[in-house]
């Protein structure tokens, strides 16, 4: 009986995006801080909603990547 | 005291009454046999990625979350963006552990956690103990949406003490009641879509609006005392905030998608597709939120907490009257009218959601399980119809008859819990390596010690452990379903070599896709 059924069950490289995205995350060290300030904005608060966008689009690329 | 603001009232009020027929007229949506227990408790797992999208995000992002989050972000500053790193790490969760368990669950019928725990381990017990957290931990959580709507009732004028207080809040639970009674999931699923656009229209505009009322950014956040504008740096020996932070964030993720409604909300999905495509579009309600803790931010620029029209809501509902405040200060009272109502449909949604998810849980894992075993479909979907509404009735008593703040303490304490049934949920839709007692031993462990460290720092969520002279301070959460995950990793050896149950009635190829 061959197993032909194995490829989707196991880790893709691209999940390393996902890696690094919850890795920046959850540093806050690397984002304390006010600036450069966008707009008038501390840094803290604008890079982690950037990360957000960030984070979407690697979820995307890693979305696109691993669908058949 | 206030005057009801009949304008903002009577929009409400006209939202209310729409998205009620909604309600009801869901009930012909995506027609199924609303006698059969997945199509009233899973929408006849029927809904594609936009709906799911909807349902999914009004589980995230509830009444409660827009209410309390910028109340925090008002009371406590920096600290209460955790939310935005927060809902940055479900995406990555539910791509890959959760879309795992959607398959399995679609292929064997699995309506609940406690379906899977016991079809993958074969052990009732360990199913129970799934169940049983399941239901207690939502309980609280039901109970905090209907402050959520008690707050907008109160910021619109309606105000006094007893029964004319309270009825606004108890024609909003009969109605609530009575359309899940009759639809199911599909009412909430309806009423999500509405219920975002409002938040979305809301949450747009206060955000536009009201900086450029307050004189930009940099003026709303100069007015921000210099301790809440960042973390506190940690002091030697210490990680201080930053590790408080960053637990707070993890733990709540790990938490999320343990709850029941987020179990249900998952499930009803037609497809894995449905699933990794809404991780990606998900974030979308991320900004919203980030953008909304900002919000708490604005009601510290525009003053609004030192007016002294606003003193009653405050002395009242505390730092949870912010948001409601800077809304009645900063627009004309139509609009604040569909933002109340944005957040009181915000509040029914994942109340709904809340009730069905407990509803099929006892249904599936306690009724069926323990009580009556064969019962027929008409029996199933009429008993989980009952127990949604007695767990409503018991939110709106604990609402209107327990202080506001043990609702709240029991919620952090619900998220202690939930989080200790991580191992046989996530790790359970990776793996069968562990031994299904030893998981129960951990499960035990865990909520006993996080409950007895929640109750050791009065109920806030960060613990001070120690090691060697340096402090961690983390969510109690976090160290607890580790310690969970310990106990189970260091049991399941021993308990295998004494016994060898390895019941399964899963196989490897029902955590991925083929056909879908």
């Amino acid at each position: 009986m061959l197993e032909t059924q194995t490829k989707r069950s196991g880790w893709s490289w691209w999940y390393l995006l996902f890696v690094i995205q919850v890795a920046v995350a959850l540093w806050p060290p690397f984002y304390n801080r006010i600036e450069p300030t966008l707009m008038g904005i501390p840094f803290f608060y604008w890079f982690q909603l950037l990360w957000v966008i960030v984070s979407a689009f690697f979820t995307a690329i890693v979305y696109f990547a691993t669908s058949d | 005291m206030q005057e009801v603001n009949w304008i903002a009232l009577g929009i409400f009020v006209v939202l209310f009454g729409f998205i009620s027929w909604l309600g009801f007229a869901a009930a012909h949506w995506r027609k199924g046999d609303l006698d059969q227990l997945h199509e009233w408790g899973l929408g006849g797992r029927r809904f594609g990625t936009l709906i799911t999208w909807f349902l999914v995000g009004g589980d995230i992002y509830t009444a409660y979350t827009f209410i309390a989050v910028p109340a925090l972000a008002f009371g406590a500053g920096a600290v209460a963006f955790f939310a935005v790193p927060y809902t940055i790490i479900i995406y990555p969760l539910l791509f890959l552990a959760f879309r795992r368990l959607w398959y399995v669950c679609h292929k064997h019928g699995y309506i609940t956690a406690g379906d899977f725990v016991r079809g993958r381990f074969g052990n009732r017990w360990l199913a129970l103990a799934v169940t049983v957290t399941g239901i207690v931990a939502t309980m609280p959580y039901i109970a905090l949406q209907l402050v959520g709507i008690q707050v907008v009732i109160g910021a619109l004028g309606i105000s006094g003490t007893g029964f004319a207080a309270d009825l606004p809040l108890l024609i909003a639970f009969v109605v609530l009641a009575a359309f899940t009674y009759s639809s199911g999931l599909r009412a909430p699923a309806s009423i999500a879509v509405v219920k975002d656009i409002l938040i979305y229209a809301t949450a747009l505009t206060a955000i536009v609006v009201i900086p450029m009322q307050l004189g930009g950014f940099g003026k709303i956040f100069a007015a921000v005392p210099a301790q809440k504008l960042l973390l506190a740096v940690p002091g030697p020996n210490t990680t201080g905030s930053y590790s408080g932070y960053a637990t707070l964030a993890l733990g709540s993720a790990m938490a999320l998608f343990l709850y029941p409604h987020s179990v249900t909300g998952i499930l009803s999905a037609s497809s894995g597709h449905a699933i990794r495509r809404n991780a990606a579009m998900l974030p979308g309600y991320t900004l919203m939120l980030g953008l909304l803790a900002l919000l708490g931010f604005f009601v510290i620029g525009a003053g609004v907490d030192k007016l002294p029209e606003y003193a009653g809501g405050f002395k009242q509902f505390g730092n949870n009257f912010a948001v409601p405040a800077l809304l009645l200060h900063s627009f004309p009272s139509w609009f604040v009218g569909i933002a109340f109502a944005a957040i009181g449909i915000g509040a029914l949604v994942p109340a709904a959601i809340m009730s069905i998810a407990a509803a099929n849980l006892y249904t599936r894992n306690i009724h069926r399980e323990f009580i009556n075993k064969n019962p027929t479909d008409k029996q199933e979907s009429q008993m989980a119809k009952l127990v949604s509404l007695i767990v409503k009735v018991g939110a709106l008593v604990f609402i209107l008859f327990v202080p506001t703040q043990y609702a709240i303490q029991l919620q952090l304490l619900g998220g202690i819990w939930i989080i200790q049934t991580l191992p046989p949920v996530m790790f359970g839709a990776y793996t069968r390596w562990f031994n299904s007692w030893a998981l129960l031993a951990g499960w035990a462990v865990g909520t006993f010690a996080g409950t007895a460290m929640a109750v050791a720092t009065k109920l806030t969520p960060t613990f001070p452990l120690v090691i060697g002279g340096h402090s961690f301070p983390g969510y109690t959460a976090v160290y607890t379903v580790i310690l969970n995950l310990a106990v189970a990793v260091l049991l399941t050896p021993l308990f295998n070599s004494m016994s060898s149950n390895r019941t399964d009635e899963t196989v490897a190829a029902d955590y991925h896709d083929k056909v879908y």
